[in-house]
Parts: C-alpha cells; sequence; structure tokens
C-alpha cells in the first residue's frame, strides 16, 4: 500500500518536472509549433473523444497485436535454438545476418504488398519485435545454469516439463524487459509507418494536422502518442511484478 | 531395497576437441540402508559418479545398478541433492519441495499431505509461501531435504550438500542429515571435501584416486551414529587416517603427496 502511494506520488512529482520544463522550452522557442502545456492539453482534452480516441484505439491495436504476435513466434524459437546447440548451429548465422539488418527499410515493399492498411505495419512491428525478443530468450536460455536441469531431471523431468519448469520461468524477466524496451521502438515504427501511408491512426492524424497546419491538433496526437507509450510500458510492467513475482522478493 | 552396485564403470566426456576420463573401471557395493561419504581429490569424478548412480550419465562402460535393476535413467525412488541450483527461484518453498511429486504425476491431496510433512520435518512449516530467494542458505539446504523427503526416497545422493554453508549452519545441518538417516534408514551416498564430515556421516568412507577416478581405499567407520562420537579419540584418529590416504592421493595440490 505504501509503495504504491509512493509510487503515485514520484509519477506526479515527475510529471509537473515534465510539464514544468515544456512550459519554459515553449516560452524559449515561442512558435505556434510548441504550444504551452495549458492550451496543448486543452486541445487534447476537446479533441479527447471526438477526434484522437478512435484513432489511438486503432494504433493501440497494431501495436498491441504486433508486439503479442511478435513475442509469441519469437520466444519458443528462442528458447529451442538456446537449448538446442544442433539447432542453433543451423539458425544463429541466419539470425546474427539478418538481426543488424534495419527492418524498417522493407516498409515500402510491404505497402507495395499489403497495401496501405493495418497489415504492413503490423508486419513491420512484428518482424522487429520478433528479432530482439529471439535474441534475448535464445540467450537467457543458453544462460541457464546446468545445475538447474539437472536436478529437474533427475526428479523424473523429460524434455517438455524442463521447459515448463525451468526453462519458461527463467527466460520470463529477461523476456519481459526486452518487451519494455521494444515498446519504445515499437511505437516509433508505428509513427513512422502510419504517418508514411494510411488514413487512420494516431501517426496519421500528426502528419495530417500537421498538413493543415493545424498545430495544437498536432501536438494533441503527439500528447496520445506519448501516452499511448506510457499506458503500454506501464502495462507490461504490471504484468512483469504479476507473472515474475520472485524477482522481487527479498530485496 | 536399494543396494548400489557399480562395477568396473568408466565415464568419458566427449569435449569439443579432446576426451575426458573421469571415471576409470570403478568398482563399488553399498548395501541396502548403508550410509556411505566418497571423498577425493578435486575433479576425480565424484559428481559423475553420483550423476551415473542418479541416471543422468551413461556409463560408457561398465554397470550401474540399483535395487538389482540396471539403471536407465532417472528412478522413481532416487533423491539427488546439489550444493546449488537445485532449488528453483521461481516457485515457492512448497511447490519446489514438491516438485517432483508433480513431474511423477502423484495427485494433488496426497502431494500437499506429503510436502507438509516433510516441510515440518526439516522445520520449514511457515515458510511453505515464500520463495528461495527469502530464506538463508541453510534453510534453502533444508528445503533440498525435504524435497528428498517428499519423494520417499530410499536412495538419497548427495553432491557436496553443505559446502557452501558456514561452519555453524553446516553443523547444523550435518544433524538433520544423520537424525534423518538414522529415523528412515535409507541408503545415503554423500559426496564431500570435507573429512569430518565424511567420518560423521559416512559407514564407510570411500577415498577416490585423482581422476580418472577409482576407488584409492574404503574406511570402515562403524562407530558412525554414536552419540557424541564426534567427541571421541576414535572419531580425530578416523580423521587423521583419511588425511594421511588423501595426501598419498595427491588431494591436497601438487607437491604435497
Ligand atoms: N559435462 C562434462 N563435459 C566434459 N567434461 C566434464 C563434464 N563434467 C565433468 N567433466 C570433467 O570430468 C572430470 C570429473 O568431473 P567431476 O565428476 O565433476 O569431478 P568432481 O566432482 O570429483 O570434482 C573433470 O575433469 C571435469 O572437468
Ligand atoms: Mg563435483
Amino acid at each position: 500500500m505504501r509503495a504504491a502511494v509512493r509510487k503515485i506520488v514520484g509519477y506526479a512529482g515527475a510529471v509537473a518536472i515534465l510539464l514544468a520544463g515544456w512550459q519554459v522550452l515553449a516560452m524559449i522557442v515561442d512558435s505556434s509549433a510548441l504550444p504551452g502545456p495549458a492550451p496543448a492539453l486543452q486541445t487534447f482534452g476537446s479533441l479527447f473523444f471526438a477526434a484522437l480516441l478512435p484513432e489511438a484505439v486503432v494504433s493501440a491495436w497494431r501495436v498491441v497485436v504486433s508486439m503479442a504476435l511478435g513475442t509469441a513466434l519469437a520466444v519458443p524459437l528462442g528458447l529451442v535454438l538456446g537449448r538446442s546447440p544442433r539447432i542453433d548451429a543451423v539458425a544463429a548465422p541466419l539470425i546474427f545476418l539478418t538481426y543488424p539488418v534495419p527492418k524498417i527499410v522493407f516498409l515500402p515493399v510491404l505497402l507495395v504488398l499489403f497495401g496501405i492498411g493495418s497489415v504492413p505495419k503490423i508486419v513491420l512491428i512484428t518482424l522487429i519485435v520478433f528479432f530482439q525478443i529471439l535474441v534475448t530468450a535464445r540467450d537467457a536460455a543458453r544462460a541457464i545454469p546446468p545445475g538447474s536441469v539437472l536436478s529437474v531431471r533427475s526428479l523424473g523431468a523429460g524434455g517438455a516439463q524442463v521447459f515448463r519448469h525451468v526453462v519458461v520461468p527463467a527466460a520470463l524477466p529477461d523476456v519481459f524487459t526486452a518487451l519494455r524496451i521494444s515498446t519504445g521502438t515499437a511505437i516509433a515504427v508505428l509513427f513512422f509507418s502510419e504517418s508514411i501511408a494510411g488514413t487512420d491512426g494516431i501517426g496519421y492524424y500528426i502528419i495530417d494536422a500537421w498538413s493543415r497546419i493545424a498545430y495544437r491538433d498536432m501536438f494533441a496526437g503527439i500528447i496520445a502518442m506519448a501516452v499511448l507509450g506510457v499506458v503500454l510500458y506501464e502495462l507490461l510492467e504490471m504484468a512483469e511484478a504479476r507473472v515474475c513475482r520472485w524477482t522481487r522478493v527479498g530485496r | 531395497m536399494a543396494r548400489v552396485d557399480v562395477q568396473g564403470l568408466s565415464v568419458t566426456y566427449e569435449g569439443v576437441d579432446r576426451r575426458v576420463g573421469a571415471l576409470n573401471a570403478l568398482d563399488l557395493a553399498i548395501a541396502d540402508g548403508e550410509p556411505i561419504a566418497i571423498i577425493g581429490p578435486s575433479g576425480c569424478g565424484k559428481s559423475t559418479l553420483l550423476l551415473a548412480v542418479a541416471g543422468l550419465v551413461a556409463p560408457t562402460s561398465g554397470s550401474v545398478r540399483v535395487g538389482g535393476e540396471p539403471v536407465a535413467g532417472p528412478r522413481l525412488h532416487t533423491a539427488l541433492i546439489l550444493q546449488d541450483f537445485g532449488l528453483l527461484p521461481w516457485k515457492t518453498v512448497m511447490h519446489n519441495a514438491a516438485l517432483g511429486l508433480e513431474i511423477r504425476h502423484v495427485p494433488a491431496p496426497e502431494r500437499a499431505r506429503r510436502v507438509a510433512e516433510a516441510l515440518a520435518r526439516v522445520g520449514l512449516a511457515e515458510f511453505a509461501g515464500a520463495y528461495p530467494g527469502e530464506l538463508s542458505g541453510g534453510m534453502r539446504q533444508r528445503l533440498a531435504v525435504a524435497r528428498a523427503l517428499a519423494l520417499e526416497a530410499d536412495l538419497l545422493l548427495m553432491d557436496e550438500p553443505l559446502s557452501a554453508l558456514d561452519a555453524l549452519t553446516r553443523e547444523d545441518l550435518q544433524g538433520l542429515l544423520l537424525d534423518i538417516w538414522r529415523q528412515r534408514g535409507h541408503t545415503s551416498v554423500l559426496v564431500t571435501h570435507s573429512i569430518e564430515e565424511a567420518v560423521y556421516l559416512g559407514r564407510r568412507v570411500v577415498v577416490l584416486t585423482p581422476r580418472p577416478g577409482r576407488v584409492a581405499a574404503i574406511v570402515e567407520n562403524p562407530e558412525m551414529g554414536d552419540d557424541d562420537f564426534r567427541d571421541t579419540p576414535a572419531f580425530y584418529e578416523r580423521c587423521a587416517e583419511l588425511r594421511r590416504l588423501l595426501a598419498a592421493e595427491g588431494a591436497f595440490g601438487e607437491g604435497a603427496s
């Protein structure tokens, strides 16, 4: 309970500092492209239900589906690679050649193949999240102490039970960390792909407002996208605290 | 029934660019209900021997039998206790203790009963809902013992189980291991690098040669389990004898033998 209060106080303080910094910056820059917090939040409030929320729902859906898909594909594969030197020997060179390639350059290809709807955006973000989680899950599975596996095998566990009782839980904290880190990338790629081609989503809304020289609307969109990122990050952190309770004990 | 017969056991590990002979034609017979201690130079194959008896390492040649049956894999009533890592940090005390039963699909009510009994026996009943990260080193090893008790093991294999503990905690747990053995009469194989621990907990103490290990000597230790054995001259003499034997095997480093 006290921890929750402390967290709320911490967040309130951080928000106050950010708002103050924003206000100062807006006064220094003194341009209609950077409104101060008061007018920006006012616009945000007045546009919230009419314009922002529907777009935010579209964007949130895209990024959540992509991250879920990327994780669901990458975790099992990464864990198997990490535990099976033979499969890893085949797959590792492939991964290390493709991992550093910036997937975002394939966006034009995806647009040609899948049109300008949700599919190319989801494919692109899924791809990016997939690689980040894949590498993390693989490394986490490799780092499991042999003794942990041995002791569970001595209790009669077969391969599937070793995965269930040892490999999956051992890798979970690292996977969550990688997921939280990739929210930033995912939202950035979402903005980029929505702003380049499409007719909906917060990214589109921001760029559309920009082209209409509606800077207050544009800024309201920027706030919406920022909120989306913060909410995603916090949701992941809450899920991690629930699923990985043991990492928070004994401190 | 859990007599252990190891005959001509050799284990060779295939490394990346070399082969390591860990055990070489080792013979050892352990009677049902007998407590044995194994001691030998570092790297001589002690852990390998335990893993072979546990069915986790296959013999390169020779054979291992437990209760007359050739060991082909983990056995229902064999428990293995390791120094570290034996416990899973993401499972509570209760679930760690229940793990062997869960893997072997023991029904939940019986699982709960046996785990509660085992935790009470090692003094961890109040900590059933805690995680291993919240326990002291001694409590963690008690939990490892509880897991073996819950399995109703008739063969308890222990690989340097107490070597990470401070001296007082170690003595406390040695007492617990001895009590439990006196109570249950299971076959017990303890690998240790402590001479005193070997004499305290082994009715026979097996000394291994340097790698690849085989039996160098077996010291009979009939007073093991007597009350206050640790304070008798016989205890010190036994320790001195073992120290001489180990020195002869070069266990105390180069040039010591
Ligand atoms: N999985 C393994 N692969 C290769 N070599 C191993 C492996 N396990 C142990 N060894 C080697 O076998 C020898 C005996 O190891 P071990 O049984 O652990 O000895 P001890 O427990 O007596 O210290 C050592 O030289 C060790 O390096
Ligand atoms: Mg060892």
